[in-house]
């Protein structure tokens, strides 16, 4: 083909890609990175492109209005062609972008890559980690649904914890003193211009710092990182082992980012789209709002947080947390780089994922809130009736319209706030059961003005059956 | 040797010239080769960088404080949100009992649409006496739900329940329930609202 190869040099002649390519793709690496751990970086990029045009291709027919995104959503979901599958694409996207950056920011942290001279790498990996949350948070919002509606109540309830100018950021949030038309504008300006715009910013800085600095080779025990020789070692591992990013290592992360596409297309047919929930209309009060699976460990801990110490936890440990990782490579710029000399790095890791997942198990269960319609919904167990006296039958009925079961179960079903009532009697004598109904305590509201003496009396006397 | 005035540039512009500093041999001794040293009118370009960059400089005031004011324009606290409206006729709220009753928004855009039907609970005590208390729990801002059976309020979210005057009863929320400033006027029930009220902004 002498014209393809003509117009090709024409090009060539003009542009140099031949030279860029070079300087690019075919950046010499240390053979040892061509590992199976190496992939999560790229696998990240491809997760953030894949969002980048499916967020395009949604944006022709999202609305980011108040009255009309929820309608556009539906929309999108149910007559749009395909609509749905981007929808589905995009939401699983961000879910395995996510995961997928977890993976690398575990490896590059455990492999000891953050050290010296690639603090800078870590630094901007770091903020690329905040503005991806920052998409999730608002690209959650953008799906302005009751969750939408409401999550952007408890991100407000929180700004308005701050002192000082607590509600100040109230309404910077919000755009205006309350969630209003230009609530959603705001969200999606950050989610479609601002954010996006930064993370290309900052990938292209990270990817330049890992063309100049290179990338950190696998580590082995009993090598150390000292700033005074480290760079001179490295020019001489890429020169005994540097091989050329493509053709020779790039083979690993096309697999791991094809599995990925794949995975997620799967998912996206499989599971379909998230939402929308119910419409944006906030006196249809009969929900209980849910964040998306990565905020589901910020949602626990707000409900287990003894309460003296919320408000400080709340505010300062995210400022701690994120400091603690921006300062690392200055912390611990040297040193050991294998996870087999670093068992506090390891440890870390462990129980950093552990807590997040343990967390998010818990906000996915819930045991904090009440079964709003747990009193109507689920009777008492028939067994717990059978040869009852009609005053222990009226308790039962009792159990259920004052909605104790919201809070307590009964055979397994009911609110798990408050303990089961299964075998309440075995735990607690008749007097002990009396007072903690009138007086409450313990976390369980006082019912005394609120039930009549009869109506104590046989509560109590079917609580005591319940052995 | 400064001729831009700014010597770290110069520094910059003339050590990553290797090919002059290749021709220049000795380097140690010489003066690093500035690129403008050839160029006569050095002290006319200087003048005229110093007035462009100054220029750009105002110039990017007169266009950036606009800009940073518009986008920050929400940070301010508008005072004039707020104002009275009307929940409807008294009529309509039983004694001794709670009622759902929603009013619009009166901090308004065209484009509201449902989320400027803002909820909240009113509690007629008796002829003349009310309680409206916010939809928002003061934990987290959900929507609590009055149970009249058991005269509580509950939150879905993080379990809080308030009594019926409002009050803590359980849970983390770190306060009773947000209370509206009512009146009625014409037989009107009108609160003052406008306001999502937080910790930071009761109403």
């Amino acid at each position: 083909m002498p014209v393809l190869r003509t117009m090709a040099r024409w090009f060539e002649e003009r542009l140099h890609i031949a030279q860029l390519f070079e300087a690019t793709a075919g950046h010499k690496v240390p053979s040892s990175t061509n590992s199976w751990f190496y992939v999560f970086g790229s696998g990240t990029l491809l997760c953030f492109v894949l969002q980048v045009v499916t967020g395009v291709c949604l944006a022709f027919v999202y609305v980011p209005s108040t009255d009309q995104a929820w309608t556009s959503l539906q929309y999108l979901n149910h007559q749009q062609t395909l609509g749905w599958f981007l929808r589905a694409v995009h939401n699983w996207g961000s879910n395995f972008m996510i995961a997928i950056m977890t993976l690398h920011i575990a490896q590059t942290f455990l492999f000891g890559a953050f050290k010296f001279p690639r603090e800078l790498t870590w630094i901007s990996g770091c903020v690329l980690l905040l503005c991806t949350l920052g998409m999730a948070f608002t690209g959650q919002v953008l799906r302005f649904d009751q969750d939408a509606y409401w999550g952007l109540g408890i991100g407000a309830s929180i700004m308005g914890r701050v002192p000082l100018v607590g509600a100040q950021l109230v309404h910077l949030l919000l755009a205006g003193p309350i969630i209003a038309g230009e609530t959603l504008t705001r969200f999606f300006t950050l989610h479609v211009f601002l954010l996006p715009g930064a993370i290309l910013a900052i990938v292209s800085l990270h990817l330049r710092l890992v063309l100049t600095k290179g990338v950190s080779e696998y580590p082995t025990p009993g090598k150390i990182v000292r700033k005074n020789t480290y760079a001179v070692e490295y020019e001489a591992l890429i020169r005994e082992t540097g091989v050329p990013f493509w053709p020779h290592v790039i083979g690993k992360d096309l697999i791991f980012s094809g599995a990925v596409t794949v995975a997620i297309a799967a998912c996206a047919v499989a599971f379909g789209p998230a939402g929308p929930s119910g419409p944006p209309d906030p006196s249809l009060i009969h929900t209980a709002p849910r964040p998306d699976f990565y905020f589901l460990s910020v949602f626990a801990v707000l409900a287990l947080l003894p309460a003296y110490m919320e408000t400080f936890l709340l505010l300062t440990a995210p400022v701690v947390g994120i400091a603690m990782l921006m300062l690392l490579p200055f912390i611990s710029g040297a040193g050991e780089k294998s996870p087999r000399r670093r068992p506090m790095a390891v440890l870390a890791v462990a129980m950093t994922l552990l807590t997040l997942s343990v967390l998010a198990a818990l906000g996915i269960s819930s045991p904090w809130s009440p079964v709003m319609d747990a009193w109507s919904s689920i009777p008492v167990p028939v067994r717990y009736l059978d040869g009852r006296s009609p005053l222990e039958r009226r308790g039962a009925a009792l159990i259920q319209s004052k909605q104790c079961r919201n809070c307590h179960a009964l055979d397994g079903s009911g609110g798990l706030r408050g303990p089961a009532l299964d075998g309440v009697a075995r735990r607690l004598s008749h007097d002990q059961l009396t007072r903690q109904v009138i007086q409450g305590g313990g976390n369980m509201p006082a019912y005394g003005k609120n039930l009549r003496p009869a109506e104590v009396t046989a509560l109590v006397a079917f609580m005591e059956t319940l052995r | 040797m400064s001729s831009l005035g700014y010597p770290l540039i110069e520094k910059i512009m003339t050590e990553n010239r290797p090919c002059e500093r290749a021709t220049n041999g000795a380097l140690e001794e010489a003066q690093p080769v500035s690129i403008y040293r050839h160029h006569p009118d050095v002290s006319r370009r200087n003048v005229l960088v110093r007035i462009g960059a100054g220029l750009s400089g105002i110039a990017a005031a007169l266009m950036g404080i606009p800009v940073i004011g518009f986008i920050f324009s929400g940070f301010s606290k508008p005072t004039y949100a707020r104002a009275w409206v009307s929940l409807g006729a008294v009529d309509q709220f039983p004694e001794r009992e709670t009622r759902l009753a929603v009013y619009r928004n009166p901090w308004t855009r065209p484009w509201d649409g449902d989320t400027a039907k803002i909820p909240c609970w009113v509690r007629r005590i008796d002829n003349k006496t009310f309680q409206v208390f916010a939809i928002n729990c003061t934990h987290l801002g959900c929507p609590v739900r009055w149970f009249p059976d058991s005269r509580l309020f509950m939150c879905p979210c993080h379990g809080g329940v308030f009594y019926e005057d409002g009050s803590h009863a359980s849970g983390p929320p770190p306060r009773g329930l947000f209370e509206y400033q009512y009146k009625v006027e014409g037989g009107n029930l009108m609160v003052l609202g406008g306001y999502l009220p937080t910790l930071a902004e009761p109403l």
